[in-house]
């Protein structure tokens, strides 16, 4: 590991200050991810800034009826949170689905929403990886794309996003708040915080340097089936080859009203389209359509696309019959 | 020093350079350890207290060190295993707090005024952990590298079922849980066991489960 500084901050506004002052620094939480990229020389910051002692990690309801989440609220606590359980099924089984009972206890609300891409071309440092070293080139290209994106991918990047929890919070329409480094904060939604990979996949946030995620706020329950399917190469502790975030409603005849749709897997962020959902009274296809509209593949995830639309006809089954 | 008390680890220690100081009123789980102080080289020293096995210890550590290493390498509490050094395998499994981490992938420096608990801390004075008899009961292992991960994975792991907490293997997210096998295995997933003692390590745990252990 290269070597680095490493201070504790005392708050977020100072935590936010202390990494706006150094182009190296890094926010440091769970640190599951970014430790595991900084072993492999994959990540390299000169400064770490510890946010472990900060507070920010409370469960606390809002006015309009929903939950904020603290950004260090770990991933085990939101999932075993009774409000979480009972009223966000869809989140809590979305981060049950995700890594190890070890990880999740460390891993943060933020830190999962911020964890880097786990294509295989981003990892082995001897290979080009426009993420990675912007110019050099995208590997996966031509390279073993099996888990790589078929949606909003460029020239320059195939990779996905791996989170389970974002997918889930996508289909929820969460927001993300932050504060700057000159003490103003603001509110991200969910489905604008990460970037499509375009000509600059390096960049895969909204955030500046130094913007410090605080919570994650979620807008009062829906009621209905709240579904995680996540289909993956081994039955756990792997991360997903295509996923579904699925709220759905039904009306009187029992036929699905109303669903929302969120896909992992395929793209460098969850991936839900609105306007296919308004669509869901014509039937699964008509949806998958206008979801996987514009896919491409390669030769190695040609199947994402059937498997992402088996997983939506499949949820919709499942709510028809409940 | 008598030719027998050389080991691996006393060699491997003598070529290495340790820079790191300790100041600990007691050494946990090895009483003849002697830390040496070498000067400090590198980046500055992060100044960092924790409590492992019961006893505080105070180190002042180069920021890159991980938990991990300051178990095995620093306080020569060996039992704690580096396998993947990634997260990926679980040997590497202790309590903070009470709750299980992967060692490998924190820094001892963000872990200031923490509790640790090691394998070597679980048994209690009287004897074996209730797991840990029941890992030799049913013959949970074969090389035994994996075993102590193994071991303080489940110790925590059946806390946390104690306390309601759903996993994957959860049908219903709100009803009472019941602690099966498929629960017990993705549980503990994030252990890995090379030999694949895996039915014999789910049936330690549902033994020491069922006897009120840990």
């Amino acid at each position: 590991m290269r070597a680095f500084s490493y201070e504790r901050a005392a708050s977020p506004a100072a935590a936010a200050k202390a990494v706006a002052e150094r182009p190296g620094a890094r926010f440091i939480a769970g640190g599951t991810n970014l430790l595991d990229l900084m072993k492999l020389g994959i990540e390299t910051p000169t400064h770490l800034v510890d946010v472990n002692r900060i507070g920010l990690d409370a469960i606390a309801p809002t006015s309009d009826g929903g939950l904020r989440i603290g950004a260090l609220v770990r991933n085990a606590d939101l999932a075993a949170d009774p409000r979480i359980r009972r009223d966000y099924g869809v989140l809590a089984r979305a981060l049950l689905a995700g890594a190890s009972g070890q990880l999740r206890n460390r891993a943060t609300t933020a830190g999962n929403l911020l964890q880097r891409t786990r294509c295989p071309y981003f990892y082995e440092t001897a290979m080009p990886c426009n993420k990675r070293r912007p110019g050099s080139g995208c590997a996966a290209l031509e390279g073993f794309s099996r888990s790589n994106a078929v949606l909003g991918a460029s020239d320059a990047c195939i990779a996905t996003h791996p989170s389970d929890m974002a997918v889930a919070m996508r289909a929820l329409d969460a927001r993300v708040e932050t504060v700057s480094p000159d003490g103003s904060s603001r509110t991200v939604p969910i489905a604008d915080l990460h970037r499509l990979p375009g000509d600059e996949p390096a960049q895969e946030t909204v955030l500046q340097q130094g913007e410090l995620i605080t919570a994650v706020a979620l807008p009062p329950p829906i009621q209905g089936l709240h579904l995680y399917r996540k289909v993956r190469e081994r039955a756990s502790y792997a991360f997903a080859t295509v996923s579904l975030a699925a709220v759905l409603v039904r009306g009187r005849d029992g036929q699905v009203e109303t669903g929302r749709f969120a896909f992992g897997g395929l793209a460098h962020k969850p991936w839900r389209v609105e306007a296919a959902e308004r669509e869901v009274a014509r039937g699964p296809a008509a949806v998958s359509d206008l979801v996987l509209a514009g896919a491409r593949t390669t030769s190695h995830n040609a199947f994402k696309p059937t498997l992402a639309r088996r997983l939506l006809a499949a949820a919709m089954a499942e709510a028809a019959k409940e | 020093m008598a030719p027998k008390d050389i080991d691996r680890r006393t060699i491997l220690k003598s070529c290495g350079v340790l820079a790191m100081s300790v100041a600990a009123v007691g050494q946990p789980g090895r009483a003849e350890a002697q830390v040496q102080v070498a000067p400090q080289l590198g980046p500055p020293s992060i100044a960092t207290r924790l409590t492992v096995n019961g006893q505080e210890v105070a180190f002042d550590l180069d920021a890159r060190t991980t938990l991990l290493d300051v178990l095995r390498e620093h306080l020569d509490l060996t039992g704690t295993k580096k396998g993947c050094d990634q997260g990926q395998c679980g040997a590497c499994t202790v309590h903070v707090n009470g709750r299980r981490v992967n060692s490998c992938l924190t820094l001892a420096a963000m872990h200031d005024g923490d509790t640790v608990t090691t394998i070597e801390g679980l048994a209690s004075p009287s004897g074996l952990h209730p797991l840990q008899r029941a890992f030799i009961e049913r013959d949970g292992f074969q090389c035994g590298y994996c075993t102590p991960g193994q071991i303080m994975a489940a110790a925590a792991m059946l806390e946390e079922a104690r306390r309601g907490a759903p996993s994957h293997a959860t049908a219903d997210l709100t009803a009472v849980l019941s602690l099966t096998d498929a629960e017990i295995s993705e549980r503990m997933s994030g252990n890995i066991c090379r030999c694949a003692a895996y039915p014999n390590i789910v049936a330690a745990i549902r033994d020491a489960a069922e006897g009120g252990a840990a």
